[in-house]
């Protein structure tokens, strides 16, 4: 980014009225320390305590640290009788699935809405933008009696389609504004020098939109990830994924347990993140995407 | 027809609608059919056990149970009251996050944490704080401040919903500063150092300057917050009160019930649910254009 305003001549030429000393004066580091500390705080002590937890076998008020620790959770967790590692397996088969129909049925529509102009455009972006801010409560019992009489309920590809609605929406957001921001020039180049088709899309599209598709697909494999009610309408409680083997667990007495499930839950997702962290903070044009509704 | 540049013609017009086709398709026949199978239920159309007269009877029990406002109260209260909190303390950690500091890039990591965490993990590390026997609980009584449970207030299961709050909390606030850093990006910095050579100070530079630019973004983030805090269905179910429930909890919970007669009231109330969100969200919009203006 260059700026139109140069720093040093504003400094050159003395201004009393305007305040260049602000940018690190004591009230601006104390806020950032509040800031990061409160950050370090809040977000990592719900993590950390689940992580002791998991280890705890004996932890009772009001002692700070568990009193005896062991490795009794996670030996359930391994067990095949808590059905962790079943719904591990369905959880991940789900979302990869969700993931893949939502880039072969999202990539062409936000191509459509990031790179072109048309007639309806904003009554499409609408529709798909529905399933955000229509609550999902009614269409998803809807769709449960519609897929009763289609024999979908209790399968995956069921589930799988459920999770696509919702899916839909941020990943089209998200990669929409990905298509926006690096337009069509550099396609249309690579076409009059004589690349053809699959050419153009392999060595010119791909690579410029690939770190978008990485977070998007993340996102959408995220959605699938922690779906709760629409599997347990839909999967009728026996297709099982990792939700709803934690969940009787987080209203129950064993907290280890229900700390052990919560990180098997929430391994693969951080795993995800460290992969896309980079994308996170530096391309703007993809959180960007979500305040563009 | 037999002109290739007819042929040409007619590809360049089936082009857009057969990128958009398979995403509309999916949000039309799934979203917009489990919608309208659900509007006829609560019209009393349920063919299945018998009922194919149209009426408005479950609607009129529904709006005219006092139960049910109290419920719509709740709903609302906590979905507005998540929203604008988390949309405030984005803002200001945006802010800070923004610039390079000692530990900036550790404290953005950890700010974007929560965004791959499933809510009901969120949810779980949360109970371990918060409940009268929990970690915060156990610094109080360490430094003194309490001796038994029972002196810690009742942050779960409370009326107020303050742990439902604080679990959407922990999730949306890094969900929307990301979205605010990614415009804050997008913008740089050279309409703030016009701005101060002007002579505007730090308040009017924030209220004048950032705040419109990082409007939009914070009012579509605000919108997936709204409609994703006012149907969500298992945190309240996790962590509120029995009694008055969420609405979608009400909801679902009469759907589950054995006694299909109760599926009508069921599908009437997540209708009403549907349509005071879309009330709510377009007015929110028209409010918002104005204020900006």
């Amino acid at each position: 980014m260059t700026t139109d305003t140069k720093p040093s001549e504003a400094e050159a030429t003395p201004q009393p009225y305007v305040d260049l000393t602000d940018k690190d004066s004591a009230g601006t580091r104390w806020v950032r320390r509040i800031a990061v500390t409160s950050i370090v705080v809040f977000i990592g002590l719900p993590m950390v305590t689940l992580i002791v937890w998991s280890f705890a076998f004996r932890w009772n008020f009001p002692n700070m640290l568990p009193t005896e620790w062991g490795g009794k959770a996670w030996a359930y967790v391994a067990d095949d009788s808590s059905r962790v590692f079943e719904g591990l397996w369905n959880s991940t088969k789900l979302a990869f699935l969700v993931t893949l129909m939502a880039i072969i049925v999202g990539l062409p529509a936000s191509r459509a809405l990031g790179q072109h102009e048309f007639r309806g455009k904003s009554t499409i972006e609408w529709l798909l933008m529905m399933p955000i801010i229509v609550p999902a409560l009614v269409a998803t019992m809807g769709i449960h009696q519609i897929f009763i009489r289609l024999r979908l309920t209790e399968t995956l590809f069921g589930v799988a389609l459920v999770h696509l609605i919702p899916a839909i929406p941020y990943f089209v957001l998200v990669m929409a504004s990905v298509f926006a921001n690096y337009g069509t020039a550099l396609e249309e180049t690579a076409r009059t020098l004589g690349a053809n088709k699959i050419r153009v899309f392999r060595y010119v599209t791909f690579p410029a939109i690939s770190s978008g598709l990485l977070v998007a697909s993340m996102f959408t494999f995220l959605i699938s990830w922690g779906q709760y009610v629409t599997t347990l309408l839909i999967g009728g409680g026996s297709f099982v994924t990792l939700p709803l083997v934690l969940f009787p667990f987080l209203s129950g007495a064993n907290h280890a347990n229900a700390a052990a499930i919560s990180l098997v839950f929430v391994a693969p997702a951080v795993i995800v993140l460290i992969m896309t962290s980079r994308q996170l903070g530096r391309d703007s044009s993809v959180m960007g995407g979500f305040g563009k509704i | 027809m037999s002109e290739p540049i007819t042929m040409q013609r007619v590809k360049e017009r089936l082009k857009i609608p057969l990128m958009l086709g398979p995403a509309v398709a999916v949000i039309v026949l799934l979203f917009g059919g489990g919608l309208l199978v659900g509007l006829g239920q609560s019209l009393g159309y349920f063919p299945a056990i018998g009922l194919t007269e149209f009426s408005f009877d479950a609607y009129r029990s529904v709006l005219t149970d006092p139960n049910f406002l109290r419920s719509l109260w709740l709903t609302f209260r906590i979905a507005l009251v998540a929203t604008v909190l988390s949309s405030v303390l984005a803002v200001g950690f945006a802010l800070v996050l923004r610039q390079k500091f000692g530990g900036s890039r550790l404290a953005t990591f950890l700010f974007q944490i929560p965004i791959p965490v499933p809510h009901l993990v969120a949810a779980s590390g949360i109970i371990l704080l918060i409940t009268q026997s929990g970690l915060i609980a156990r610094f109080g009584a360490a430094a003194g401040l309490m001796e038994v449970p029972a002196d810690f207030p009742a942050l779960v299961f409370d009326k107020a919903g303050i742990a439902i709050i604080l679990t959407f909390l922990w999730k949306e606030v890094p969900f929307v500063g990301l979205v605010v850093l990614a415009v804050l990006q997008s913008v740089g910095p050279q309409y703030e150092e016009q701005a101060r050579t002007l002579g505007a100070n730090a308040r009017q530079r924030f209220f004048n300057v950032l705040l419109p630019l990082i409007m939009p973004g914070i009012m579509s983030t605000s919108i997936i917050i709204f409609a994703f805090t006012f149907a969500n269905y298992e945190i309240p179910l996790l962590l509120g009160v029995r009694f008055p429930s969420t609405l979608p909890v009400v909801a679902f919970r009469q759907y589950q019930d054995p006694d299909l007669g109760l599926r009508p009231e069921a599908m009437a109330i997540s209708i009403v649910l549907a349509v005071v969100a879309i009330l709510l969200l377009i007015a929110y919009r028209r409010l918002a254009r104005y204020a900006v203006k």
